[in-house]
């Protein structure tokens, strides 16, 4: 008799293209893995309506403050999927928030840049959502029900979050110069921690080979950033913008851009804690969570009086 | 900070149209029935994707158990009889 | 005063409520008391920041000179916009926007519900589109209400002291002056003065069911119509506006 509890069995689901469900036999490591992916991938989504949020109340136009705040409900809105998606694995999302406070757990390094100009919106918009778009269109086929389920809901969303950035962008490079200016500034600024969202390359990266095994992940780190940098060039040129990078040159055979080398010591720096807004964005989550314990006691306060009596619709 | 205040989870059902079966769309956290609805109603709905939504907090939710699959499921897989397809029409007979 | 006039000015009123309620929602973002609720009231600027489009729109078509619904939200001054001043105080904390959405969507649904029958089709329509939005609002809010009013010890206190706080902002709402009462006349507008009775037994309602107390009757605080704030609006203003300020030529 096969045994189905077992590494084996479990690779051969993984194998045959089979998704795991959340009562399914499954290694503590994939677990394991799965818990740090997916709550990480939570987390970045909630600290990123944060540099978003920045400009909310300055957006210059009341369509351009619809989008946004649209934008940044749909993050949170992810955010919250990821956090769902993450709970079938027997974590309560209290666990989850405090290992984000502790430092515990990490988020996606590009938030712990600061958002300086409107442009910035336009530069995370098409930038930011773009190579999160990626990599997320890959996550659709993971092999983790839950996860890919959401992911399935969040590419859906995802894609106006990108045209958003990108109208910015174009509309600005059409403007006067001081747009142009900002937008070509934002540009600068983030390019490449766009490029250090898809993570080290392949050769130094420690969980990745288990990931492309178990089908967590279905592509590599260097596979989705070159995916990435081929279709975001070719858009910046469209509308003007100049790449920080002297040495971009495309290979006519491949039609593959080849870049300059990436600053690692700037990527580990940020995500070592070092970046310009790390105690920034953790300070904010702290304090508002912390400024919201009152409601949500009593909230819970409010459903012990009245669990026998429920609140009638209007 | 010992107590956990993040309220309890909930799952949520969509109905895209009547008619249609309802869909497990994902989870919420909430502390009473109407805050659970509201929440549903803001998270999944956003885009139109629903006319009708149920929740239930998440711990009454009683599914079945892997490994009991083969006893549960694989019955019901030798039993053709109960496609119509089993079944041979005598030449030229129509509505049935 | 003619008629177009006057409607234009009755439309910035509700236009400018709009906005500024919405504005004043939309600096919530990622400081919801949990995730849930960080979007439920991003939900409820959306929608608010929706109906200022549709208002702000007709208020420059009435106004006949040739300016959009932008114009009018980012180059205004302080003493030309006509919110109440209810809702520009600031937000403080969760029981204090609670009470402030209890008592302006209350009022919002009486009072769109007989703008709805306006001899002025365009504000009907837009009057039939946003009572279904201020449904949910005032459900939220009632619901959060009873939650905090009839929580713990703390949320009772915070509750009570945020509807004693904003009450001296509640006569506002029933105001009627030379130009509500002519569009009254011309089957336009909507008598205020008459929702009074019905509003405050919603609010005692709601309130003594979260065991909380109506606050005595005081002076209450008035001027937002002839364009006088509080200090509030002016700091709203200057974010709100800056990068149309700071960028005049430039177009968004």
């Amino acid at each position: 008799m096969h045994n189905e509890h077992s590494d084996t069995h479990f690779q051969l689901r993984i194998d045959n293209g089979e998704h795991i469900e959340a009562k399914d036999y499954m290694p503590e490591n994939y677990r394991k893995h799965l818990i740090r992916q997916m709550s990480q991938h939570a987390h970045s989504e909630v600290i990123g309506m944060q540099p978003e949020g920045n400009w909310i109340t300055r957006a210059p136009s009341l369509r351009a403050k619809q989008i946004l705040l649209a934008k940044i409900q749909d993050e949170g809105g992810h955010g919250l999927y990821l956090y769902s998606a993450v709970e079938t694995l027997g974590v309560s999302r209290s666990e989850l928030i405090e290992q984000l406070q502790s430092g515990k757990a990490k988020y996606s390094s590009i938030f712990n840049y600061p958002a300086l100009n409107w442009a910035d919106i336009g530069a995370i918009g098409w930038l930011v959502d773009g190579a999160a778009i990626v990599n997320q269109v890959s996550l659709q086929r993971t092999s983790y029900g839950p996860y890919s389920r959401g992911m399935v809901r969040i590419c859906k969303e995802e894609s106006f979050h990108q045209r958003q950035g990108y109208e910015i962008m174009a509309k600005m490079m059409a403007g006067t110069k001081d747009q142009q200016a900002m937008a070509q500034d934002a540009m600068n600024r983030w390019w490449w921690p766009s490029l250090m969202m898809f993570g080290p390359h392949d050769t130094n990266s420690p969980h990745s080979s288990d990931a492309v095994k178990w089908k967590i992940k279905r592509e590599t780190n260097d596979e989705l950033r070159q995916k990435f940098i081929d279709k975001t060039i070719p858009q910046a040129e469209l509308i003007g913008l100049v790449v920080p990078d002297k040495n971009i040159k495309l290979n006519d055979n491949t039609g593959h851009y080849t870049i300059s080398k990436i600053n690692w010591d700037e990527f580990n720096r940020v995500i070592s804690g070092h970046g310009p807004c790390n105690k920034q964005r953790i300070n904010h989550h702290i304090k508002y969570h912390n400024e919201g314990e009152w409601v949500r006691e009593a909230a819970i306060a409010f459903k012990k009086k009245h669990t026998k009596k429920e609140l009638e619709t209007v | 900070m010992s107590t956990d205040t993040q309220f309890d989870l909930w799952e949520v059902f969509i109905q895209s149209k009547s008619g249609l079966p309802y869909m497990h769309a994902g989870s919420v956290h909430a502390s009473d029935n109407k805050m659970a609805l509201q929440n549903a109603r803001d998270i999944y709905t956003r885009r139109g994707e629903g006319t009708s939504i149920w929740v239930m907090p998440s711990k009454y939710i009683v599914a079945s158990n892997p490994d009991d699959n083969d006893m549960l499921f694989d019955p019901a897989n030798d039993k053709a009889y109960r496609h119509p397809t089993f079944y041979t029409m005598p030449e030229g007979a129509k509505n049935i | 005063m003619n008629i177009q006039e006057a409607t234009h000015t009755y439309t910035l009123r509700l236009g400018d409520n709009a906005l500024i309620l919405g504005h004043r929602l939309s600096e919530l973002c990622s400081k919801g008391p949990i995730l849930e609720e960080d979007l439920a009231l991003t939900n409820i600027s959306l929608d608010m920041i929706g109906r200022a489009q549709a208002l702000l729109k007709y208020a420059a078509e009435t106004e006949m000179l040739g300016k959009t619904e932008d114009d009018l939200a980012y180059r205004r001054p302080e003493n030309h916009y006509y919110n109440n001043l209810i809702i520009e105080q600031p937000n403080g904390d969760f029981a204090h926007i609670i009470a402030r959405q209890l008592f302006v969507s209350v009022f919002e649904f009486l009072f769109y519900t007989e703008l709805e029958k306006s001899k002025d089709t365009t504000l009907a329509a837009i009057a039939s589109k946003t009572i279904k939005e201020i449904k949910y609002h005032m459900q939220h809010a009632a619901d959060w209400t009873l939650r905090l009013g009839d929580g713990t010890v703390e949320s009772h206190k915070r509750m009570q002291k945020a509807v004693n706080d904003l009450w001296m902002y509640t006569g506002e709402f029933f105001e009627m002056d030379n130009l509500d009462t002519f569009l009254l006349h011309q089957h336009i507008a909507v008598d205020t003065n008459s929702l009074k009775l019905e509003w405050h037994k919603y609010i005692k309602t709601a309130l003594n069911d979260a065991t909380l107390n109506v606050p005595e009757d005081s002076f209450m605080q008035t001027g937002s119509k002839k364009g006088i704030h509080t200090e509030n609006l002016g700091h709203i203003l200057s974010e709100m506006q800056y990068l149309q300020r700071a960028y005049p030529d430039a177009k968004w």
